[in-house]
């Protein structure tokens, strides 16, 4: 064994180590997912039964139950939890792109040493737990919250305004909690723009507006393609904002898994719920995968 | 001045009506470094004018001025009469092709080229009637759909060259544009640029590291050193008559010996020097006070072998130590009694000399005093 180790090419054993890590950690979580979604559930400890039974009689028995996946179609519920999530993490990553846009924008554009101390602002909120961080959106949002107490103090307004369990309460949330996943990777792109193509468009008579338009945007589409990507896709299964800050009336995927397996223990559903939401989600991810082929061979 | 004026290219040097771009004691300081300091320059209409000089001497951030990309710390620049020392680089009648091309990676050749015409009074037929033009002038035309990551460096040159001349402007900056070819390549480019400025009649400014590139392409070159002129001559008028002693080691080869004027008659100044053990004479025609400490250039290729004590002046005698054969001439290093050391070429006319020379072999070799020049600075 020892042998076959130091003979083993060293360069294949590194790349071995994120494959191994996904195996254990992405795949095996997953087929387990795929094996409850397909079972029947039962009332019980786990709540599912097992597809594989060997009978008395010596008879090995797979029944495998799509009927998770049906219910998925047939019942509007899940298919408009899927839809709300997907409105609220498109409408969120827009949000964050007309946010984040100028910040990373901004940053890239400061004196380099401004530039580190700029970027921790952005990085700082980690330092504080998420879900503390949502909770004291709570004590802003609410209706005696510091948002209200201000706006009124300032005769703005004289009754305090709903903002809490509403899908507002949810984008502030969302956008607020994401936006530094959409800066970085675009802050990284702006700054490694080349400024003599900037010079060239001046050169040749664009003005600042046409310069930005023609080249600064277009050179930063994968910045905002991958900034995208990290907001769109966790945002897409967000539990704990929607939980914590949305209504009754806010449907989300994640809550709904949450409902499925906690309180209605029903896990072969909300397996199912999991495994479509995956699916859902490859999708994007492979459209981007392919736009950074294309930037990669581009920039050959 | 008595020196042959054949040589030297009159028109550029006092010429008709208004240059097309003065540089007006201009200066360029970014903190305590002095990037350009104090410069004045008369460029003319169709001029192909180069701006040499070691890295780092300043003729970027020159370019850059005349380009808006940069402004001035004092001075003016003047375009064809207009002070455009404040004026944004996109309103200057001004275009550049830049050294690294700059070329937008996710635009077509066509569209690059098209770029600069979206706000000239064109439409949309006079706009692709031009960029045919401009393609077919560089040579081009099969690449207009492709992207530049799919061309070779000689081919972005060329689409750079055609973007920058697309709206026809007055005048074209040139960042070291053949610095990214191959030698083959560079050469035969060279004689396309000027033929091409020839046939469109638009004034060139270049900025070269490259002497022989600036020897080859230019009507008038300046030699730039820390952040000064050193001189703006013709090319032939700065080989054969520098004017300082930077110049002179610039350009070419040299061989510099030091001295002070016993006496200047007329055109002739008599010159001591200790380096070469016989009398310079040199045609000049400054004025030289006796004993002031002077420097005689004399490029390598003036030197003629002689017969020892045939000369009343201008005569070396010393012994041969190194020879280079380069095919076309022959480099030969002579040492002096004085133990300076001497440049000699000569042109290896024939395939196998009579008498070649040797390693060790004791020659004289002379100069005609009009074939050398007086260097005080």
């Amino acid at each position: 064994m020892k042998l076959s180790f130091a003979t083993a090419n060293p360069q294949k054993l590194i790349v071995a180590i994120p494959w191994l890590w996904l195996a254990l950690f992405f795949v095996m979580p997953f087929i387990f997912i795929l094996k409850i979604s397909v079972s029947e559930p039962q009332l019980a400890m786990p709540p599912y039964q097992d597809w594989i039974r060997e009978f008395e009689d010596g008879l090995l028995t797979i029944t495998l139950n799509f009927g998770n996946y049906l219910l998925l179609l047939e019942d509007d519920l899940y298919v408009s939890a899927l839809l709300g999530s997907a409105t609220i993490a498109g409408i969120s990553t827009l949000l964050c792109l007309l946010i984040g846009y100028p910040m990373a924008y901004a940053i890239a554009l400061a004196p380099s040493h401004w530039r580190m101390p700029l970027l921790m602002l952005i990085i700082l909120p980690f330092w504080t737990s998420f879900l503390l961080r949502v909770y004291a959106w709570i004590g802003i949002l609410k209706d005696n919250g510091l948002l209200n107490q201000l706006l009124m103090s300032i005769g703005l307004i004289d009754q305090p305004l709903q903002i809490l369990h509403t899908p507002v309460a949810v984008y502030i949330g969302v956008v607020y909690s994401y936006l530094p996943f959409l800066v970085l990777p675009l802050y990284a792109t702006l700054v490694r723009l080349d400024n003599t193509l900037l010079e060239a468009a001046a050169d040749l008579g664009a003005r600042p507006l046409r310069q930005f338009m023609t080249v600064t945007l277009p050179q930063s589409v994968p910045g905002m393609v991958a900034g995208s990507m990290l907001v769109f896709i966790p945002v897409m299964g967000e539990f704990v904002i929607p939980d914590l800050l949305g209504g009754p009336d806010t449907l989300m995927v994640g809550k709904l898994m949450w409902t499925e397996f906690f309180n209605n223990k029903d896990w072969p559903v909300a397996s199912s719920l999991a495994a479509v939401l995956l699916m859902l989600l490859i999708i994007p991810f492979v459209f981007m995968r392919h736009f950074e082929q294309r930037t990669a061979e581009e920039e050959k | 001045m008595n020196q042959p004026r054949s040589l030297a290219n009159q028109s550029w040097s006092a010429p008709e009506g208004e240059p097309v771009v003065r540089i007006e004691k201009v200066t360029k300081h970014f903190g305590e470094v002095y990037a350009v300091d104090d410069i004045s320059i008369d460029i003319h209409r169709g001029e192909f004018f180069s701006l040499l000089g070691a890295s780092g001497c300043g003729k970027t951030t020159l370019l850059r001025m005349l380009a808006g990309f940069e402004t001035p710390s004092s001075g003016r620049i003047y375009i064809d009469g207009q002070d455009v020392t404040d004026v944004p680089p996109y309103k200057r009648p001004i275009n550049m092709m830049f050294q690294s091309y700059a070329l937008f990676p996710h635009m077509t050749v066509a569209q690059n080229i098209a770029y600069g015409l979206k706000n000239e009074p064109l439409n949309r037929q006079q706009r692709r009637e031009r960029v045919v033009e401009m393609m077919a002038l560089v040579q081009i035309e099969k690449l207009a759909t492709r992207k530049p990551h799919q061309l070779s460096g000689g081919q972005r040159q060329r689409v750079a060259l055609a973007r920058a001349l697309a709206k026809h402007p007055k005048i074209l900056l040139l960042d070291e544009p053949l610095g990214a070819l191959d030698k083959k390549l560079r050469e035969r480019t060279q004689f396309e640029l000027v033929n091409l400025q020839e046939r469109l009649g638009i004034t060139f400014i270049i900025v070269t590291h490259d002497q022989e590139e600036a020897m080859t392409m230019s009507s008038r070159i300046a030699l730039m050193h820390d952040g000064r002129i050193e001189q703006v001559d013709s090319p032939r008028r700065m080989y054969e008559f520098p004017a300082t002693r930077y110049a002179a080691n610039f350009i070419g080869s040299v061989n510099m010996f030091e001295g002070h004027v016993v006496s200047h008659e007329q055109d002739m100044v008599t010159i001591a020097s200790e380096e070469t053990g016989s009398e310079l004479i040199v045609h000049h025609s400054q004025p030289l006070t006796q004993g002031m400490p002077v420097t005689v250039a004399v490029r390598p290729e003036k030197l003629k072998l002689t017969e020892k004590g045939t000369n009343p002046a201008n005569e070396i005698t010393g012994t041969i130590q190194e020879i280079a054969y380069l095919g076309d001439v022959s480099i030969y290093h002579i040492d002096l009694p004085s133990g300076k050391r001497v440049q000699f070429t000569q042109s290896n006319i024939q395939a196998l000399a009579e008498l070649p020379l040797t390693w060790g072999q004791e020659i004289t070799l002379t100069w005609s005093s009009h074939s050398c020049g007086v260097l005080s600075q």
